[in-house]
């Protein structure tokens, strides 16, 4: 086990700053050099699909950085406009497609919200364990492939074994591995199959082994800190400014947790949870968030276990749904950050407008910043610290 | 307790609003607040950006959710799902806002969160149908930047103060504002939606009675 000493942030944060000066300054006024842009991507390991990231170098420093997204564009904003609202569960689980069931979760809510119907506590029970079965099949594979990020083969082969099980959890449970479309307006389309909860117990079990072996292999190692310690530092109130979640949020020291500061209708107020921070606001920190959070969630995961009440998994809701007019808001802590829904209904079979706010999207816009001053290696190292999923930054 | 229901108070979003008011006048149009759950605010375009200065320093909203903006007018295409052989049916067109009304066919709004007590705020502005233009949040929220970059491109309104326009997804010379209610998805324009049958009714089912077990 490591432990995490916070040292010297103020340090770190000058130094990036003065770096990032110095390099504009070298390439403007002293030497008259000429930068180079160096462009990655779309088409890079780095990318997790294809974001492209164009870079202007002066020797081996970033003064200058810009994302393009946009090459996964699917307009799902407009496609919900002309879908009923069961239909569009089906759209919203592609968007972080290695967490498919929590992008469901927080568009069922609002039109639940909407509606005035609430599922029934069987159902909500259900949805918050695979909410964070989702939650542990993406941010395992995000440890995995970070040590490939930095170099290290063996963790991404470890990850994809250990996720299999949870996917498995999943499948048998929903009918689908990735894109599961089991949330439906009032609760889940079915009740849990038999000898479910025993089988999931034994998985959370290896997925705590993961994370030690993980943690010993990866964190505890020298090259790897040395990679990530005091590197893309973001302190909070910028952080905040950019509308940075979930880990990367609380890896700037920022306590905040929407599982827990929000009221909402799933089972987290009956389970005891930490909710994880560091001060550093390095990508060290937002990687050792992330490892936390994957064992948080197995310890919530077998809580709620114990405890599933017994009941319905639907509440009375009509044959064809019809969602009153209004509008909600309705966000949820997804594996990658806040991911929330805007829906506006007007009475209809389908949503008015949906505005869907990803996680992934605000993360990278802090890109540009985090960006400057920093050298080609540890631009790798950032990007996969911050952590995104291509379709949730392009929808 | 007294047997009545209490009018239920939510001092601390009641708070936002007389915030708001204090700073902006006649700026702050109008106001919706569902206690203890969500609220509404709707100022004027010209107190846009100031409006999200008083809500990050005054109100403590420092989290910039997300920015974007509505398209108020009913589809002329309605759902998409007319027959592409037969001629358009007639669709109702009036313009009808929603929570804090509005004047106009097209609204920015945006969400900011307090992250110390626990509240976010929807804040809507009217832009004007012809050249649809707010002042930008930039220099207020360092996020808005791709939000206003990405609600430039799919609904053609303009930020000014924004550094840099350039469309996120669309290629550079894109015609039209795609998320406008007005631009067609040209997939529905030349097939059928097969998807129109979404529950089929089973004989002696009346579409508003709930069933028992529910939508499956």
């Amino acid at each position: 086990m490591t432990t995490v000493i916070p040292n010297g942030l103020a340090d770190r944060q000058k130094l990036s700053y003065i770096a990032a000066q110095a390099a504009d300054a070298r390439l403007n006024v002293e030497l008259e050099t000429e930068g180079m842009t160096l462009n990655i991507g779309p088409q890079h390991p780095a990318t997790h699909g294809t974001l492209r990231i164009i870079v202007r170098l002066d020797g081996e420093q970033v003064i200058w950085a810009e994302p393009g997204a946009g090459y996964m564009h699917r307009g799902y904003e407009k496609l919900t406009e002309v879908r009923t609202f069961p239909q569009v569960t089906a759209l919203v689980n592609r968007i972080d497609w290695l967490g498919s069931f929590a992008n469901e979760v927080p568009f069922i809510l609002a039109a639940e919200k909407l509606m005035e119907v609430e599922a029934p506590p069987r159902a909500q029970w259900i949805r918050t364990i695979l909410f964070e079965l989702s939650r542990i099949a993406n941010v395992s594979l995000f440890l995995g492939d970070l040590g490939v990020q930095l170099g290290a083969i063996t963790p991404v082969f470890m990850a994809f074994r250990d996720r299999e099980y949870v996917l498995n959890l999943i499948e048998s449970a929903t009918g689908g591995r990735f894109h599961p479309n089991f949330d439906r307006i009032g609760g889940l389309k079915e009740d849990l199959p038999a000898g479910w909860i025993t089988e999931t117990k034994q998985v959370m079990k290896k997925l705590r082994n993961f994370c030690d072996e993980i943690e010993n292999l990866l964190f505890g190692n020298e090259i790897f800190q040395s990679r990530l310690r005091g590197i893309g530092v973001i302190p909070g109130e910028v952080a905040k400014q950019y509308g940075l979640s979930g880990a990367n949020l609380r890896a700037s020291g920022v306590d905040w947790d929407l599982r827990r500061d929000q009221k909402i209708a799933l089972a987290y107020d009956k389970v005891d949870f930490k909710v994880w921070t560091h001060p550093d606001g390095d990508s060290f920190a937002r990687c050792w968030i992330r490892l936390q959070e994957t064992r948080e969630a197995t310890k919530i995961v077998d809580q709620l276990l114990d405890g599933i009440p017994s009941g319905s998994v639907m509440a009375k809701v009509p044959r064809i749904i019809k969602v009153p007019e209004g509008e909600a808001w309705v966000s949820t802590e997804n594996p990658l950050g806040e991911m929330g829904y805007y829906v506006v209904s007007k009475g209809d079979l389908g949503p008015f407008r949906v505005k869907i706010r990803s996680a992934s999207f605000n993360n990278i816009s802090i890109v540009p910043w985090v960006l400057r001053g920093v050298y080609v290696p540890d631009v790798i190292s950032i990007l996969a610290s911050l952590y995104f999923i291509l379709g949730d930054i392009d929808r | 307790m007294s047997d009545t229901p209490a009018l239920v108070h939510d001092t601390r979003r009641e708070g936002v609003v007389s915030a708001l008011r204090a700073a902006l006048g006649e700026g702050l149009i109008d106001s919706l607040i569902k206690p203890n759950d969500d609220m509404w605010v709707r100022v004027s375009a010209e107190t846009w950006q100031q409006a999200g200065r008083v809500l990050r320093d005054t109100v403590g909203c420092d989290y910039f959710c997300f920015l974007s903006a509505i398209d108020w007018m009913p589809s002329p295409y309605g759902r998409g799902e007319d027959d592409p052989t037969e001629p358009q049916p007639e669709r109702d067109s009036t313009i009808k806002q929603g929570y804090t009304g509005g004047a106009t066919r097209m609204q920015v709004f945006a969400r900011v969160t307090n992250l110390t007590h626990h509240f976010g705020v929807t804040i809507k502005a009217d832009v004007a149908d012809t050249e649809p233009c707010v002042d930008s949040w930039i220099s207020v929220y360092a996020g808005a930047n791709w939000h206003e970059r990405e609600c430039h491109e799919m609904f053609g309104i303009d930020f000014k103060g924004h550094p840099d326009l350039r469309n996120m997804y669309l290629p550079t010379d894109f015609e039209g504002y795609p998320l406008r209610k007005d631009f067609p998805l040209l997939a529905r324009m030349v097939k059928p939606w097969p998807g129109i049958v979404d529950v089929e009714l089973l004989p002696g089912d009346d579409a508003d009675e709930p069933t028992a077990d529910g939508e499956s």
